[in-house]
């Protein structure tokens, strides 16, 4: 057990890694702004709209929930050609992310919109506002503030997850190490490195939508 | 002509009737007490009124606009009917203030510097000029339920429905509310009022009615009732609460 590290011979494809880096960051914010975007329409539409379209979110919902994130990932990309829908690893990687994410998190706001006191509903509609006014200006800050510490470990999860869309050849971090580890074989060394940077970001990520969470819910 | 006319409205939950037919006038200027056991009907006349509950049968008109109709439009309706709860229902995360200005902005489409004046004028009337900025959490319970009756009435009700809005108080809060509500019935507001309250039923209504098994068993002038109730469930119930 005498391995001597050599992190120098990463050193020349620091571009590699900070591109994956970047990629991974960007995947990450773009995946979950778009991504709760579609839950809390998804929320919404379960919740305060009409019977059938709240069925056909709970079967996405479903379906995502209980597959693997790589076979909805091979399934967008490899699988979707056949319908004539060819999409670059890029564009597979984001809505993979999105689709995933949006799941999820509509399971996650709906529990925060149906732990709303039914009476703060009927008194917003007492005071003569519509169902979807009453959502948004009552029933949506709410529900996020009941909910955003569940949303902040979704979001984490979701960004640790996006290691899989290096499978498709989507740029990203995981997929930087591969890239550097098979040309220099510093297997050890590179996937230390890159696990430290996984590590680095998930905490970054948690104190940075703490913080984020203080500004937005300050009141009260 | 009355404000609101209620036409032998039946209501069921599942197999259980919890209305009976129920038929009542209320005159512009009445204010209206509700009173009855638990399960009488009470709460769910209240809700039917603005449309918070639908009914099977019969009808009811409030300020010209039939509830229940196929083409009602409940937010008109309900821009002339206001309503207060027994759990007050303050939006927790806006202060008092916005609480009372957030229906006028988002309905009324009233400016938001129009809103605020609003707002300090109602809330001033029910003694909460100091409070604007406080949210709900740092209200007593009277303070919050004086809150939202300044929230209704920023809108400009016609009729205001109190669904036992002092049930949830604790006894020395009662009387704050209460004497805001007298005022306001001073003032000439149309108020229909399900309380457990029987001394303010008997001072300050215009009206009583008496539910039972989801009818109306008893109406008439609150005090002429009170002093002798015609039918023995009126007379058990007010040797019971009285």
């Amino acid at each position: 057990m005498s391995y001597k590290l050599q992190f120098a011979e990463l050193l020349p494809y620091w571009n590699v890694l900070l591109y994956g880096l970047v990629f991974t960051i960007v995947l990450t914010i773009v995946s979950t702004v778009v991504g709760i975007a579609v839950g809390t329409a998804g929320a919404a539409a379960r919740t305060f709209g009409p019977g059938w379209l709240g069925r056909i979110v709970a079967v996405y919902v479903e379906l995502i929930r209980n597959t693997p994130f790589i076979v909805q990932l091979f399934f967008i990309f490899f699988g979707l050609p056949a319908l004539g829908l060819k999409l670059s690893e890029t564009i597979a990687a984001f809505l993979a992310m999105v689709i995933n994410l949006g799941a999820y998190s509509t399971e996650i706001i709906r529990a925060g919109i149906e732990a709303v006191p039914k009476g703060h509903i009927e008194a917003g509609l007492s005071l003569a506002m519509s169902k979807w006014e009453v959502l948004r200006h009552i029933v949506l800050n709410q529900a996020f503030r009941k909910i955003y510490p569940a949303l902040s470990s979704q979001i984490i999860i979701v960004m640790l997850g996006s290691a899989v869309v290096s499978q498709i050849s989507a740029e990203d971090l995981t997929y930087a190490a591969n890239y550097v580890a098979s040309r220099n074989f510093r297997n050890f060394e590179v996937y230390l490195l890159v696990a430290l940077g996984y590590l680095l970001l998930a905490m970054l990520t948690r104190s940075l939508l703490r913080a984020l969470g203080r500004v937005i819910f300050k009141a009260r | 002509m009355s404000l609101v006319s209620i036409r032998d409205v039946r209501k069921s939950f599942g197999p259980n009737e919890v209305l009976k037919g129920v038929s009542l006038d209320i005159a512009k200027g009445d204010v209206v007490a509700i009173i009855g056991r638990s399960g009488s009907g009470k709460s769910t006349l209240l809700r039917c009124i603005n449309g918070l509950e639908t009914y099977q049968s019969g009808s009811i008109v409030a300020d010209g606009i039939e509830v229940a109709g196929a083409n009602t439009n409940l937010r008109e309706l309900r821009r002339h009917v206001g309503m207060v709860f027994q759990q007050f229902n303050l939006f927790p995360h806006l202060t008092a203030a916005e609480n009372v200005m957030l229906a006028p902005t988002v309905v009324n489409k009233v400016s938001k510097a129009e809103a605020r004046a609003t707002a300090a004028e109602v809330l001033a009337k029910v003694g909460l000029s100091e409070k604007m900025d406080a949210y709900p959490s740092e209200l007593s319970g009277g303070q919050q339920q004086r809150v939202a009756i300044a929230r209704s009435l920023a809108m400009r009700p016609k009729v205001l429905l109190c669904d036992e809005i002092t049930s949830a108080l604790d006894p020395e809060l009662v009387n704050e509310v209460l004497r805001v509500v007298e005022q306001l019935a001073r003032e000439g507001m149309t108020l229909i009022l399900v309380t457990h309250e029987m001394r303010f039923a008997r001072d300050v209504g215009t009206k009583l009615v008496f539910m039972h098994h989801g009818k109306v068993h008893e109406e008439g002038v609150p005090k002429e009732v009170f002093a002798a109730p015609r039918t023995p469930e009126l007379q058990q119930f007010v040797g019971q609460v009285g």
